[in-house]
């Protein structure tokens, strides 16, 4: 019963963001494709924060790495876009497994703190070695071609982009949301709740640390691959630890506990943004008052809360 | 792994060779002795500071010892990895309880079954749907009467039924040797009556080895076939139970409080 309200729901949802571009302001496009990117960014960084209990503030790496990698692949190679989209996936998971490797074996803010250092020491490299990565003016002038080999969705339409967007979002979240109900995931709540009892248990926790944190970089590495061509260039702002510090606040913001969490925070974060800059300069005053709101009485995020007073009415 | 199971059939499940651990300047335990042999169950008792808790460490892999050996089935486990001794066989439980709060009294064993299961094989199986794993939780869940909490959220049951769970824990690695750590430390009169028995049982199914820290000395007598009684860190006295209730040594450093009544009987 519950399960079959959750579907619906879901369906409802799914089939209205299919039709957003023929019902929606021509702006709720980019306002969409914006919130499925940065959402799948915001779950891919949920599952090693919401999921393993570690808090990475150097996410931003893995998803600048996937955006200089698919538009350097659509410059220099002009490949179809979904191989950009796996070497991306790849790059962001190499990238994960270096840092991680070096990264999870300390705990709490210490890890924390190491992650925002590579996530540093990357943007660094990005902004100062210009022979490839053109410095802080990023890459730009790279065109989207081809979908897959022989398959062309004229990908420069914003209604095509949008819907190209969803649907590798859609499988993506699917595969994530796999990982996060199979043995893996359970393994990945138990050592954020009780690492040492899981170590008791026979199991190596460095290793499924490091196993999500490479699984969540390549996910974040996909999300910048399908960001770089929707903002036309791939910055090293999208480097920059405040880009870090976004899934963080989108995950709180939605909610960590709930695998959609991450999305429904990426969703309040865009759309508010959009609405509240459009008659005041103080969005980062009310997104900071939201928060701290959020933190003190409201843990569960904006979903969870959401989904307690639904389940209250029924009762 | 086969040949050193069977070769050391007969030998010592565990031998701990002059086992010392000093923390700075001070010995919590030093040059402690033991074999234990198949299925046996050996206790080890001595007041708060003998170094129990130390030695249990030690030998789960919490703590590194100073000096000395520890020898598994034959193998040396000095210093392993706690999830390597683990996966060895060996399966320990804690004083306070240890358990995953958040989830479900079934999704608790789960995880020690996904342990023993290894990660290779069915790391991508969603979990929840797993029927085979699902299965094996529900057994032992019932072998240890906590069937009708398994869907309840382990922080919510009572403090007994905590306890018993973090026994359940350690069983679902399928260990060869269990290391308990006062199994019924709070625990009421019925609860303790219900652990002991449950500890029997399984002693008496000859699938286990057991160690055993406990305060309570009818708990001790009760499961011991032998037991051994550390005092300042260093091993006072190995024994069965009926040497060590008659032991002079021990009934001044340790039962003597306890046991006046009896002191006083057998002296008169």
């Amino acid at each position: 019963m519950k399960n079959a309200i959750v579907l619906i729901v879901l369906a409802v949802v799914l089939a209205g963001l299919v039709a957003l571009p023929w019902v929606a302001p021509y702006f709720y496009i980019f306002l969409g494709t914006e919130v499925l990117i940065l959402g799948l960014f915001a779950a891919s960084f949920n599952l090693v924060f919401g999921y393993s209990g570690m808090l990475s503030f150097g996410h931003a790496a893995f998803y600048g790495i996937g955006a200089y990698a698919t538009a350097l692949i659509l410059l220099h190679l002009e490949w179809p876009f979904l191989a950009c989209l796996v070497v991306a996936m790849g790059a962001g998971a190499l990238l994960a497994l270096v840092i991680g490797f070096l990264s999870v074996r300390l705990d709490e803010v210490y890890f924390a703190m190491l992650t925002l250092a590579f996530g540093m020491m990357v943007f660094a490299v990005a902004h100062q070695w210009r022979s490839v990565t053109n410095g802080s003016d990023g890459i730009a002038g790279f065109m989207l071609g081809d979908f897959a080999p022989g398959i062309d969705w004229s990908l420069g339409d914003p209604a095509v982009y949008y819907h190209v967007v969803l649907g590798v979002v859609v499988v993506a979240a699917a595969v994530l949301y796999l990982i996060c109900r199979s043995s893996f995931g359970l393994i990945l709540r138990a050592i954020r709740q009780n690492p040492e009892r899981v170590s008791f248990c026979g199991l190596d926790v460095r290793r499924y640390r490091l196993a999500a944190f490479t699984v969540a970089g390549a996910f974040a590495g996909l999300s910048g691959a399908l960001m770089a061509p929707f903002l036309r260039v791939a910055s090293p702002e999208m480097l920059h630890w405040s880009m870090s510090a976004e899934p963080v606040l989108m995950s709180i913001l939605g909610g960590t506990g709930y695998f959609l969490g991450p999305f429904f925070g990426a969703a309040v974060f865009v759309l508010l943004e959009s609405w509240i800059t459009g008659f005041t300069d103080a969005w980062m005053l009310v997104l900071g008052v939201m928060l701290a709101l959020m933190v003190m009485f409201f843990r569960r995020g904006v979903l969870g809360t959401l989904l307690d007073w639904v389940q209250g009415n029924h009762d | 792994m086969t040949d050193t199971t069977t070769t050391n059939e007969s030998g010592p499940v565990l031998q701990i060779r002059d086992l010392s651990r000093r923390f700075g300047g001070v010995a919590a335990v030093s040059g402690i002795d033991l074999d234990v042999a198949p299925r046996e169950t050996v206790a080890i008792i001595g007041p708060n500071g003998a170094g129990k808790t130390t030695l249990y460490n030690m030998v789960s892999g919490r703590l590194k010892p100073t000096t000395g050996t520890l020898t598994f089935e034959g193998r040396d486990i000095t210093g392993l990895a706690p999830h390597r001794i683990s996966r060895l066989g060996v399966s320990r439980s804690f004083q306070i309880n240890n358990i995953f709060t958040e989830m479900t009294v079934r999704e608790n064993v789960e995880v020690a079954l996904t342990a023993l299961h290894g990660w290779g094989k069915r790391w991508f199986n969603v979990a929840t749907r797993a029927k085979p794993l699902q299965d094996e939780a529900d057994t032992l869940l019932e072998r240890l009467s906590l069937s009708e909490l398994a869907h309840k959220r382990a922080g919510t049951i009572s403090y007994g039924d905590k306890r018993l769970l973090e026994i359940a824990v350690v069983l679902a690695t399928r260990p060869r040797l269990v290391l308990l750590d006062e199994p019924t430390a709070g625990m009421t009169p019925q609860e303790t009556k219900r652990v002991t028995a449950l500890i029997k049982s399984l002693a008496e199914s000859g699938d286990y080895t057991f160690l055993i820290t406990e305060h309570d000395m009818d708990v001790v007598f009760g499961v011991a076939d032998r037991i051994l009684v550390m005092h300042r860190g260093e091993a006072l006295v190995v024994g069965t139970p009926a040497e060590v209730r008659d032991h002079p040594e021990v009934r001044r450093a340790y039962l003597g409080e306890e046991d006046e009544e009896d002191a006083e009987e057998t002296a008169s």
